[in-house]
């Protein structure tokens, strides 16, 4: 609606001086902005206030910034825990993904063999499939295994998601890499793994970055398959245990507590967002596209 | 060399294999099989039921009301996402001088926009349900800052779901405005100079211009966000009341598939909710494309 409007306006004064033009342009722009950045910038203002400030003028400044609400959300409401859980489960699988799908994605991208096609369509074609569908077998699957509720249950299951669209990712990057160096490689006698490892694996390092960010935010948000196979409190992923928190905080009402964990659960993110952007952005749109 | 080569070959993929099959081929596999059973998550008590709960789908008011705001979310957020989404972007770049070079500030602006994508949707959804609380949100708070009274978004049965809706526009918009802007980028900037000579504007520029060059794109988000669209719910489940209500207001069938499972034990009835759900995928992701390319030949 807004679209036809504004730009329909432009299109009847044929041209106009610059700076009128793009004054709509740059309010709209600004608009979304402070549609994005306002909740965000509250939660961590309101992360500074008592709960009385919350509670009578959501729109004040903290009078004195309350430290202590972090401190609690750290401790006593467990996120310090749920931080570290979700640093060893992520870090794990992020770990596990990667090796094993740059591994799959270059042993079929460049090599030939009866079945490899097979091979990458099963692979790709999990892609398409809602995990909602897999998820009460799933549970039980993971539950004979004995791994409910575990790290390593997690991680696995972590990896095994994770892994088709990091092979379809690298699988492209790796055949667009030109074959002189490896054939070079192998005529000094590199073994396979050799030139996997120590030529291939190097050539592709812009490729890995980039889906190892998309990999890292897909798995550090993760919130179904925790909720079903992570029962157990004190193994809370993050997301989990924040979510856990929304519950019981608000039976308690310690919103300056919950504003505090929300808060910590947001901001590390974010500042590694602003530090790596660019990279960030074009990894995460390099993936939707491909 | 010869010999090398298969082991490399059988190391590389085993063991990737084997995590594949076991923890998402057999399980997908075995959903289809369970959705026909009455199982309740006893060993060796799944009796064959045929196609009983998918009979049972069709009259359970619940699960039809999440159908029906499935479907609900499946029409409106991709489009506003898009609009919006194509609108930003294009102003990106429309706002500059010839039509192409983005306007100033574009970078930081790129910068803001992608922040809600970095965060979990549960994030989201806690900050949200802080936004919309009737005493002390964020949202209310302005209406009583210019003299109105803010309803309780959550709790009101006809504004529930637009409420879900608007945090799911507000949280995948700046994702699609950095995609978008991409594909404009790659557009050859001769097109936009000869357009801008012809004495096309901003509006018709973009129509017949931007669009038929970036359709793909649109195309690939129509997918994703009709893919997010069907899910909902980590937000519906952290965010509303009940979690799915008022009264059904907000359900979503991923709701209705993890109550029925992992709260009644009802897995074989879960299942076909979860094989329901794939289809509505599948074919959401077979018209997407085909319509697209359709449209696209029909242009040529």
């Amino acid at each position: 609606m807004t679209l036809s409007l504004s730009l329909s306006r432009s299109r009847r004064v044929p041209s106009p001086p610059r700076s009128f033009r793009s004054f709509p342009v740059h309010l709209a722009m600004l608009a979304w902005a402070v549609v994005t950045a306002l909740p965000l910038l509250w939660a961590v203002v309101s992360s500074f206030k008592t709960d009385n400030e919350i509670l009578n003028d959501p729109w004040s400044l903290p009078s004195t910034p309350q430290a202590g609400n972090w401190a609690r959300a750290w401790n006593e409401a467990s996120i310090g825990r749920y931080f570290l859980n979700s640093l060893i489960v992520v870090g794990g699988a992020l770990l596990l993904t990667m090796f094993l799908g740059a591994l799959v994605a270059y042993a079929l991208a460049r090599y030939e063999f009866r079945g490899n096609r097979l091979i990458y369509y099963t692979f790709v074609a999990a892609m398409f499939f809602p995990v909602f569908l897999a998820l009460v077998p799933l549970f039980f699957v993971v539950q004979q295994l004995g791994l409910l509720g575990t790290y390593q249950g997690l991680i696995l299951v972590y990896a095994a998601y994770a892994v088709p669209f990091t092979v379809f990712f690298l699988h492209a990057f790796f055949r667009s890499l030109p074959g002189e160096v490896a054939e070079a490689a192998f005529m000094d006698g590199c073994s396979h793994g050799a030139v996997f490892f120590r030529v291939m694996l190097p050539m592709a390092r812009p490729g890995l970055v980039a889906v190892a960010i998309f990999n890292f935010l897909g798995l550090w948000n993760q919130y179904l398959l925790p909720l079903v196979l992570n029962p157990d409190p004190d193994r809370y992923v993050l997301a989990q245990g924040l979510a856990a928190l929304s519950v019981s905080q608000g039976y308690r009402s310690d919103w300056s507590g919950l504003f505090a964990g929300l808060t910590i659960a947001m901001l590390p993110v974010l500042i590694a967002y602003v530090a790596f952007q660019r990279h960030i952005r074009s990894g995460m749109t390099a993936g939707a596209v491909k | 060399m010869r010999h090398g080569r298969w082991r490399f070959l059988a190391g590389a993929l085993i063991p990737a294999l084997v995590l594949h099959v076991v923890f998402v081929l057999s399980p997908y596999a075995q959903a289809f099989y369970l959705s026909l059973t009455d199982w309740t998550g006893v060993a060796g008590q799944a009796h064959f039921v045929g196609v009983d709960n998918y009979a049972r789908l069709a009259e359970d008011s619940l699960f039809l009301d999440a159908v029906r705001n499935n479907a609900l979310l499946l029409v409106a957020v991709p489009l506003v996402t898009i609009a919006i989404g194509l609108f930003l972007a294009s102003m990106l770049h429309l706002g500059g001088r010839g039509g192409r070079r983005g306007i100033a500030g574009s970078g930081a602006y790129q910068i803001v926009y992608f922040f809600p994508q970095l965060l979990s949707l549960v994030v989201v959804a806690v900050l949200w349900s802080f936004v919309y609380n009737p005493n002390n949100g964020l949202l209310n708070g302005a209406l009583r800052a210019i003299g109105l009274h803010g309803p309780s978004w959550l709790a009101s049965p006809s504004l529930a779901l637009p409420a879900v809706m608007a945090v799911l526009i507000w949280s995948s918009v700046g994702f699609y405005v950095v995609l978008f802007s991409a594909a404009i980028d790659g557009i050859p900037r001769e097109l936009f100079e000869a357009a801008l000579i012809d004495g096309a504007g901003g509006w018709t520029t973009f129509r017949k211009v931007t669009l038929p060059l970036v359709r793909d794109t649109v195309q690939v988000a129509f997918v994703y966000l009709g893919i997010a669209a069907l899910d909902a719910f980590a937000v519906v489940q952290v965010m509303t009341v009940g979690p799915g209500g008022p009264d059904g207001a907000t359900e979503v069938v991923g709701l209705s598939l993890y109550r029925n499972a992992f709260q009644y034990g009802k897995f074989g009835y879960a299942s076909a909710m979860g094989v329901a759900l794939f289809f509505a995928t599948l074919t959401l992701a077979v018209l997407a494309l085909r319509g697209g390319r359709k449209t696209a030949a029909g242009l040529a």
